[in-house]
C-alpha cells in the first residue's frame, strides 16, 4: 500500500535506470512495485467469496459476512467508479460533484442496448462507456472554464440537471420515477427470447445470476459470475490507471495540480489535459454504471442524485486521495458499512451485549442504537472525521503507518541483536 | 535587428499610465538589463512579453513574429522561457519529475495524449534532464520533494527547468530578490556559466545593481513607464538622468 505518488518512485525509476544495468522490471510494462500491487489485488479480488466470508453460517458472526453475490458485485462496481473519480480528483485536484450523472448515463445506454439490441452485456457496457465519455466532453467542456468551488458548483449543477430530466422531462427515455427495467414485452433483435419471456443478462450464454455454491464445514461460499465478470473489468480498470498514473500524461495531471501557472509558462496547455481526465474518468463511471445493468438489469434516476456523486468524493478521500489502491479501499469500506451496519438491529445488539447486567445492557444498546441501522450514515460520518482528521492521506496512509511502525521495530531488533 | 523588438508598447490600467511608449531591442546573445525604481513599469513591460498581459498599443515582435494575442503556452512554444520573482516550481512533484515536464513540453507540445507510455522508458529525456541537474549542481537532490527544498534550490531547479528547455531567450525577474548576498553571488555565477556554455539571450529585470553591473552588456532605464536611456553598463553608471531618476527624490 505504499503507492502514494508523492513519492518520488517515478523518478526513482529512471535515475536507477540510467545510473545500474537496468531498472526493476515487472511484467504488463509496469515497474516490480506496481506489478506487485496489481497481483496482490487479482488475488484478493479472485479470492473474495473465501475472504468476505470468514465467519461459519449460524455464527453469532456471520452477519458480517459480506460474501454474497449482490455485495461482492457492488464493491467492484463502486471500486470501477472510485478509480475512475480518483484520476480526475486524485491527479488534477478538480473536484467534480456531479460524476453519478455519467453512473446515470451509462446505466441508461446500457438498459436501452439490452432493450433494443442484446441481452449479451458487452455492447451495453460499450455503449455505457462511449456515451457517458460523450456526455463528459460536454460537461467537461464548460466546467472547466472555472476551477476550484466554482468548477464544483458547476458539475454538481448539471448532475442535479440530468437527474431532473431523467426524472420526468425525459420520462419517455428514461422511464421517469420509476425507471427502466427488462420487461416480457422487449425484444432485442439479436437474442432469440420466447414470446414473454423477461430477459436476463449473459454474457455468451453466461448468466450474470448464475452462481456456484460451495459447502465446507459449516461455511457457504458463493461464487458468481457476474461478480467474476465485474471483478475482471475492475483489474482491467486498475492495470489502465495504474499505467496512466506512471505515464507522462499522469505526471503532468498532477502538475496540473501543483501549479498551473508554471506549466502554462513551460509551454504546456493545461485545458486539454484537464478535460481529457474528465472524460476519462467519465468513462469509468460510465463503465460502473453499464456494469450495475448488466448485473440487475434495472436503473432508476436517483442512480444519478447529488448524493451518489457525494458517496465517490467520501470512497476516495476515505481511501487516499491521488493513491492507486485507496479509492478501491474506500468504495469498499463504504459499501460494506451501507450493507452491514445497516443490518444491525436492536435485536442483534441486545443479543450481542446480553451478557452485561439488565440496567447496562439497555443503556449500551440505548447509546448504540442511532449509530446501526438506518443510522449507519452516523457512524459513516464520525469513521470519516476521524480518517480526515487523523489520517488525512486515507486508509492507504494508515496502513503505510502500520508498515512503518513494524519496519521500525524490525530495524530496532537488527540493532539490538548484535548489542546482545 | 534584434531577437526582440519592442516598439510603442503602452499598457494603462484605468488612471494608470503604466507603460508609456516603450521601444526596446534585444541583440541575440547578449545580457540585457532593465532597471528602473519601483512602480516603473518593469514588471507591466515582461509580462506583456509573455503574454499574462496584452498591451493597448505598440508590437512585440520575437524572431521575427509578433507575439502579441498569444497564450503563455504558445509564447514559451515559440522559445521564451520566463523565470519568476517568486520560484514557480511544481511543489508537489520531485525535482527530477519538474526537470521532465519541461522536457516533454519541449520535446512533444502543448498537447500530447500520451497516457499508455510510461515515464521511466523515456532514457533519453532522462538523462537530458539528469545533465541539466548535474549542470546546476542539483543531481543529488532529484528525488527530493521539490516544495522542501531551500529557496535557493528552488530558484536553481526553476533556472534549470527553463533551461533544459534550450530556449532562445531566457526572461528573468528579479532573480535574486530576497537573497542573501552569498546566494546572490552564487546566482550570478551560475548565470555568467549559462552565458559561456550555450547561445542565449537573456533579458534581466532586477533591482540589484551589483547583479546588474556583473552580468548585463545592455541596460535600459525604464522611469514612469518609459524608457530613459539605452545603453552599455559603463556609460550608464556616469548617466546624471540615471542618477536623478533613482536618487531624484532622497537629494531634493
Amino acid at each position: 500500500m505504499t503507492d502514494q505518488t508523492q513519492n518520488p518512485s517515478v523518478a526513482a525509476k529512471p535515475a536507477r535506470a540510467t545510473k545500474t544495468a537496468a531498472p526493476s522490471r515487472g511484467i504488463f510494462g509496469l515497474n516490480a512495485k506496481d506489478t506487485t500491487l496489481l497481483i496482490i489485488v487479482a488475488i484478493l479480488t479472485m479470492l473474495a467469496p473465501f475472504i468476505l466470508n470468514p465467519f461459519p453460517e449460524g455464527s453469532d458472526l456471520a452477519q458480517f459476512n459480506a460474501g454474497y453475490p449482490d455485495l461482492m458485485q457492488r464493491f467492484v462496481i463502486f471500486g470501477i467508479f472510485a478509480i475512475g473519480f480518483n484520476i480526475l480528483f486524485g491527479l488534477t485536484g478538480y473536484l467534480s460533484f456531479g460524476h453519478a450523472a455519467f453512473l446515470g448515463v451509462g446505466s441508461y445506454a446500457a438498459i436501452w442496448m439490452m432493450k433494443l439490441l442484446t441481452l449479451n452485456v458487452i455492447p451495453a457496457i460499450i455503449m455505457s462507456i462511449v456515451f457517458a465519455g460523450l456526455f463528459a466532453l460536454f460537461v467537461g467542456f464548460i466546467s472547466l472554464r472555472r476551477s476550484g468551488i466554482y468548477f464544483s458548483i458547476l458539475t454538481l449543477a448539471f448532475a442535479q440537471m440530468s437527474y431532473a430530466l431523467a426524472y420526468s422531462v425525459l420520462t419517455p427515455i428514461t422511464g421517469g420515477e420509476t425507471g427502466l427495467q427488462l420487461k416480457s414485452t422487449d425484444s432485442p433483435l439479436l437474442s432469440n427470447l420466447a414470446p414473454g419471456e423477461i430477459g436476463r443478462a449473459n454474457l455468451f450464454g453466461i448468466d450474470m445470476r448464475t452462481s456456484y455454491e460451495l459447502a465446507v464445514g459449516d461455511w457457504l461460499f458463493t461464487f458468481n459470475a457476474g461478480y467474476y465478470i465485474a471483478a475482471l473489468v475492475m483489474l482491467i480498470g486498475f492495470y489502465v490507471s495504474i499505467r496512466i498514473f506512471r505515464s507522462p500524461f499522469g505526471m503532468m495531471l498532477r502538475a496540473v495540480k501543483s501549479n498551473q501557472q508554471r506549466m502554462n509558462y513551460t509551454g504546456l496547455n493545461s485545458k486539454p489535459y484537464t478535460l481529457a481526465a474528465f472524460v476519462i474518468s467519465g468513462m469509468y463511471a460510465g463503465l460502473a454504471g453499464g456494469l450495475m445493468v448488466a448485473m440487475d438489469t434495472q436503473v432508476g434516476p436517483e442512480r444519478m442524485f447529488w448524493t451518489a456523486s457525494g458517496e465517490v468524493v467520501l470512497m476516495a478521500i476515505l481511501g487516499g486521495v491521488g493513491t492507486l489502491i485507496g479509492p478501491v479501499l474506500g468504495a469498499g469500506l463504504i459499501k460494506y458499512m451501507e450493507n452491514i451496519i445497516s443490518k444491525i438491529n436492536s435485536t442483534i445488539l441486545h443479543d450481542w451485549f446480553a451478557f452485561l447486567p439488565d440496567g447496562l445492557e439497555d443503556a449500551v444498546v440505548f447509546i448504540l442504537y442511532p449509530f446501526i441501522g438506518k443510522g449507519w450514515h452516523l457512524t459513516l460520518g464520525i469513521v470519516f472525521m476521524l480518517v480526515v482528521i487523523f489520517l488525512p492521506g486515507g486508509l492507504v496512509e494508515g496502513g503505510q503507518r502500520i508498515a512503518r511502525l513494524f519496519r521500525r521495530k524490525k530495524s530496532d531488533d537488527a540493532a539490538k541483536t548484535p548489542a546482545e | 535587428m534584434g531577437i526582440l523588438e519592442v516598439k510603442g508598447v503602452g499598457k494603462r490600467f484605468g488612471g494608470l499610465q503604466a507603460l508609456g511608449n516603450v521601444n526596446l531591442s534585444v541583440e541575440e546573445n547578449t545580457v540585457h538589463a532593465i532597471i528602473g525604481p519601483n512602480g516603473a513599469g518593469k514588471s507591466t513591460l515582461l509580462n506583456c512579453l509573455v503574454g499574462k498581459l496584452i498591451p493597448d498599443t505598440g508590437s512585440v515582435m520575437f524572431d521575427g513574429q509578433s507575439v502579441l494575442g498569444r497564450k503563455p503556452h504558445e509564447i514559451n512554444q515559440m522559445g521564451i522561457s520566463r523565470v519568476f520573482q517568486t520560484p514557480e516550481i511544481f511543489g508537489d512533484l520531485t525535482v527530477m519529475e519538474n526537470m521532465l515536464i519541461p522536457c516533454f513540453a519541449k520535446r512533444d507540445g502543448a498537447f500530447r495524449m500520451h497516457a499508455f507510455e510510461q515515464v521511466f522508458h523515456e532514457k533519453e529525456l532522462i538523462e537530458k534532464a539528469e545533465q541539466m541537474l548535474d549542470d546546476v549542481n542539483m543531481l543529488d537532490k532529484r528525488n527530493m520533494h521539490s516544495a522542501s527544498m531551500s529557496r535557493g534550490d528552488k530558484r536553481r531547479l526553476e533556472m534549470a527547468m527553463c533551461l533544459v528547455q534550450e530556449p532562445k531567450l531566457l526572461l528573468l525577474d528579479e532573480p535574486t530578490a530576497g537573497m542573501a548576498r552569498a546566494d546572490t553571488n552564487n546566482t550570478i555565477d551560475l548565470l555568467k556559466e549559462i552565458k559561456q556554455k550555450r547561445d542565449i539571450t537573456m533579458c534581466i529585470i532586477e533591482h540589484d545593481m551589483h547583479v546588474v553591473f556583473s552580468l548585463a552588456e545592455r541596460i535600459t532605464v525604464l522611469a514612469q513607464g518609459t524608457p530613459l536611456v539605452e545603453d552599455t553598463p559603463e556609460n550608464i553608471k556616469g548617466n546624471p538622468k540615471v542618477q536623478e531618476a533613482y536618487l531624484g527624490e532622497s537629494q531634493h
